[in-house]
């Protein structure tokens, strides 16, 4: 018996240790992103001088006279995002309500392993099917020389984020009592006041973090954007503009690049690894708030 | 049914909600079997019996709540004042403003104290202002918990206790200037204190409005209601003026229950 109990307290603590080792592990491969990304990004960021990099509207990486300003990736990045979101978190949005509360449980039987399954197409597919279907369809609609630019990609990434803003929306509105929405029944609100009105206002936290969660994922999005976007380093001035990301920014000159150039990719790299970890800060605040409340 | 018919005799007033052979199924399951009963107005009745005899199920038929179950299926008639209820197609949401709800656990929705209670008149097109505070302030008070709630209308319901929660739960059905008020099992998540300001208040509220409340404490019944219809296994057992209920019941299965030997 006493036997027993020590052999139990045995594979306890080596289940401890084992835990610990992979948390730190994954605690460590954060750091030594973050070190290694500061270490790499910020001698170019120093030697271009961090205004002219962050605000210089021009980039002519491999000019006799080179230009390293940044601003055209970071505001087309910027801009593809808000209008990602503007974009996919209605049709989320909304998607997410009918799955939750509207539909009939066949129809949501069907509709739910889509949504997982367009989670789970590679990005690179998306890029394809841009690149044969949207690009000339936006060509032949607004009758332009090149379909591909800011538009592209923005309808492109606005469906890449559909499914996490359905998955997270629908998780949320399904978490708030099933009391509230009999409370709101019982006093004679009918079943749309009542989702709109009851249900997603005490989900709200948790659709925030779903829009957080979208915007993450489209500011990240490298390779089906750099598909469709055109790829030029201009100032996003119309969403017809052909237009490079921070994302593809890097991804379209690492291969070729070296000395100055190559060190001011890493710091595009640095940016983008700012500007998610902010995404990140923020959706664990919303997260945590949802737990609160 | 015998004794339903006797309490109807012994009383003269309104019937508010009137109840003839009433079944209902759950899919396969025969839930409740030919219930008749009359609701008076201006009236406590309580619904006691045993776990699962059927109490909570037929209140919620009293407001139409029932339709939300997919799988019921219902014969015969109740009829709320001329309206007949039963497989009717009426509009549920006038129905359940005039006959308003409060559940066993206490349901504010996440919102202020105040938009709790304007909720209703909201839905209900309820808009200028000096009216809304009208009714949140007079509701309030006829739930007997403005006086706790009166500096904190804008903070959230649900830092308020328990007790304090079921009263604003009253207050946001009252708000919709109902006329009969369902109370599904109220103080059975409350403490001893919070248990006696809903009796108590539940008396005073019978003034204006008939009162319906399913209740498993017979104490509370015996303390607070006019009729008491006594439930088993899906059928009415009795139903009567709760003083002859409880002091000389006609049938022995109800004794054997109001003297506590079984349920």
């Amino acid at each position: 018996m006493f036997q027993a109990e020590k052999k139990f307290i045995n594979t306890e603590k080596i289940a401890y240790w084992v835990f610990l080792v992979l948390g730190v592990m994954n605690v460590g491969f954060v750091l030594m992103i973050c070190v290694y990304l500061l270490l790499a990004g910020s001698p170019a960021i120093v030697k271009i001088g961090p205004l002219d990099f962050l605000f210089g509207t021009q980039w002519a990486s491999t000019a006799a006279q080179p230009k390293f300003g940044i601003l055209p990736f970071i505001l087309t990045s910027v801009y593809g995002t808000i209008g990602a979101i503007i974009i996919g978190l209605p049709l989320g949005f909304f998607s997410a309500v009918y799955l939750a509360k509207m539909c009939p449980k066949k129809v949501r039987m069907v509709v739910e392993p889509v949504v997982d399954l367009l989670a789970g197409i590679p990005s690179v597919v998306y890029g394809f099917i841009g690149m044969l279907v949207l690009v000339p369809a936006i060509r032949e609609i607004f009758g332009l020389p090149d379909g591909s630019g800011l538009l592209a990609a923005i309808i492109v990434l606005a469906i890449m984020i559909l499914p996490s803003i359905i998955k997270v929306s629908v998780t949320a509105i399904e978490a708030v009592p099933e009391e509230y929405t009999l409370g709101s029944l019982a006093l004679g609100a009918n079943k749309v006041e009542t989702i709109f009105r009851v249900v997603v206002p005490a989900a709200r936290s948790g659709i925030s973090a779903a829009v957080v969660l979208g915007v993450g994922r489209a500011i990240g999005e490298a390779m089906a954007v750099m598909m469709v976007a055109g790829n030029a380093a201009n100032m996003p001035y119309s969403i017809f503009e052909s237009v490079r990301f921070l994302t593809t920014a890097v991804a379209s000159e690492m291969s070729y690049s070296s000395g100055l150039q190559r060190e001011a990719l890493f710091s595009i790299a640095l940016v983008l690894f700012a500007f998610i970890m902010i995404i990140n800060a923020i959706l664990n605040m919303l997260l945590k708030k949802g737990i609160k409340r | 049914m015998p004794t339903s018919e006797n309490a109807s005799a012994a009383d003269t007033s309104a019937n508010v909600f009137t109840v003839r052979k009433f079944n209902l199924w759950y899919g396969d399951h025969h839930a409740l079997h030919n219930i008749n009963m009359d609701i008076k107005e201006h009236s406590i009745t309580a619904l006691i019996g045993p776990s699962g005899c059927g109490k909570s199920t037929f209140i919620r038929n009293l407001n139409r709540m029932n339709d939300l179950i997919p799988g019921v299926k219902l014969e015969g008639s109740i009829k709320y004042n001329n309206e007949e209820l039963v497989n009717s197609d009426i509009d549920v949401s006038k129905l359940r403003k005039e006959v308003g709800m409060v559940f066993q656990k206490p349901n504010p929705f996440p919102m202020s104290v105040y938009d709790n209670i304007a909720y209703g008149p909201r839905t209900h097109g309820v808009r200028n202002h000096a009216k809304l505070d009208a009714l949140v302030s007079g509701s309030l008070k006829a739930a007997a918990i403005y006086e706790e709630v009166k500096d904190r209308m804008n903070s959230s319901a649900l830092g308020l206790s328990g007790g304090q929660q079921q009263r604003l739960c009253i207050a946001r059905a009252l708000a919709v200037q109902p006329h009969v008020l369902l109370m599904d099992e109220p103080t059975s998540a409350l403490d001893p204190i919070s248990t006696g300001k809903i009796e108590e208040l539940a008396m005073q509220l019978k003034e204006k409005y008939t009162i319906v409340i399913v209740t498993h404490n017979m104490q509370q019944a015996l303390r607070i209601s006019d009729y008491t219809a006594f439930f088993l296994l899906g059928d009415l057992i009795e139903f009567g003026p709760t003083e002859k209920i409880f002091s000389n019941p006609e049938d022995k299965r109800t004794e054997d229950y109001i003297t506590g030997r079984f349920g």
